[in-house]
């Protein structure tokens, strides 16, 4: 398999939540690079995560299988998963595979934050 | 609201756009086509079993095939490969994102009902085709809830055909079959079959294996009402009719 060309940074959004930027292509390549992101936001109790795509520039249905996978762990961690950044592009295709009826979507950071304080 | 993107991305072309209800387009009279027109896709959330990830592979060992050339052929020579007794009918001949098909299954083992007529029919869309991948989701009453992806990539100077599904038995009738073991073993027969055939296509004697993961041990109760859509059950409730049609046709 070739490398993952996907970077993913994790950091604080206060209120128990973390946020984790991606950077690059989600495909089945990305899968180590996403877990250890999701392990590093979980490590300190995170109760909510927002993935940021606005960096995302590509995403195949691959893709789309790990985020599921992610899904079913933050369930069982009863964690809330929310995307934030999805170009119009991505919100349809969280649209055509459902995502969007699991993973909550907003426009911005801000946006999500506030859902998660009220 | 949306951030803007100046250029379109690159993987574009390659996904279908999104669908309130499949249309099932023009397809071989001998297809019967249940369970899919109007359906809702579901995809791996909407099940009520199990969630699976099942990986079947077969090295091409031998073949100096390419991974986008055995995609190619995959997809144009898709029914080809499925082991007998089953049908997939496109409206194309070949695998486009936003494609219906329209399937005609066997039961376990290839059984078929009276007159070859299908134990179950339903049907999948293609919703992301490229190069060296493609991808079905399955409609309300198909048997699994999910998403399969058939893909090619090159491992230690080999090209690897595989298929992986992320999947939940879509109902509870189609979960106990999984928990029997029947659900499984017709699965992974299936899949091993079709990959021993795509190999066989390409010169090489195949020996698919295979990766199991369990995702979510948990059944999701709130999809138990999906069994109103049950394709083995609407099926086998139009057999008169099917079977009324073909002696009038005579």
């Amino acid at each position: 398999m070739p490398n993952p060309t996907v970077t993913m940074t994790v950091r604080e959004a206060g209120g128990n939540a973390k946020i984790i930027d991606i950077h690059g292509e989600v495909s089945a390549q990305a899968e180590n690079v996403l877990m250890d992101a999701y392990t590093q936001a979980s490590a300190t109790g995170a109760r909510a995560i927002l993935l940021n795509f606005a960096g995302l520039e590509y995403m195949n249905s691959s893709g789309i299988g790990l985020l599921v996978t992610l899904l079913i762990r933050a369930n069982r961690q009863r964690q809330k998963l929310l995307a934030v950044g999805l170009s119009e592009h991505y919100q349809h295709i969280f649209e055509l595979t459902r995502l969007n009826e699991a993973i909550r979507i907003f426009a911005n950071e801000a946006e999500a934050l506030a859902t998660l304080v009220s | 609201m949306t951030p803007s993107t100046p250029n379109p991305p690159r993987d574009a072309s390659n996904w279908a756009q999104p669908v309130d209800k499949l249309k099932v387009g023009s397809i071989s009279a001998d297809a019967v086509n249940l369970n899919v027109e109007g359906k809702h896709l579901t995809g791996p959330l909407k099940g009520f079993g199990q969630m699976w990830q099942k990986t079947y592979w077969v090295r091409l060992s031998g073949s100096n095939v390419t991974p986008a050339e055995v995609i190619k052929v995959w997809k144009a020579e898709f029914p080809n490969f499925w082991p007998r007794g089953n049908q997939f009918y496109a409206p194309l001949t070949s695998i486009q994102p936003g494609e219906v098909a329209v399937l005609n299954l066997a039961g376990p083992g290839g059984v078929t009902g009276p007159g070859g007529a299908p134990v179950i029919s339903t049907g999948v869309m293609v919703i992301y085709a490229d190069d060296v991948s493609f991808s079905f989701m399955t409609p309300e009453g198909h048997i699994l809830a999910g998403m399969i992806t058939f893909s090619a990539h090159e491992e230690d100077a080999c090209t690897v055909a595989q298929v992986q599904a992320l999947i939940r038995a879509y109902d509870p009738l189609f979960e106990l079959t999984f928990r029997l073991g029947i659900g499984h073993k017709t699965e992974d027969d299936f899949w091993q079959a079709a990959l021993r055939s795509l190999a066989a296509r390409f010169g090489v004697n195949g020996y698919p294996q295979q990766r199991t993961t369990l995702v979510d041990p948990r059944v999701q109760w709130s999809q138990a009402k999906n069994i109103w859509h049950n394709a083995g059950i609407r099926t086998a409730l139009y057999m008169p009719v099917m079977l009324a049609k073909k002696v009038f046709r005579r």
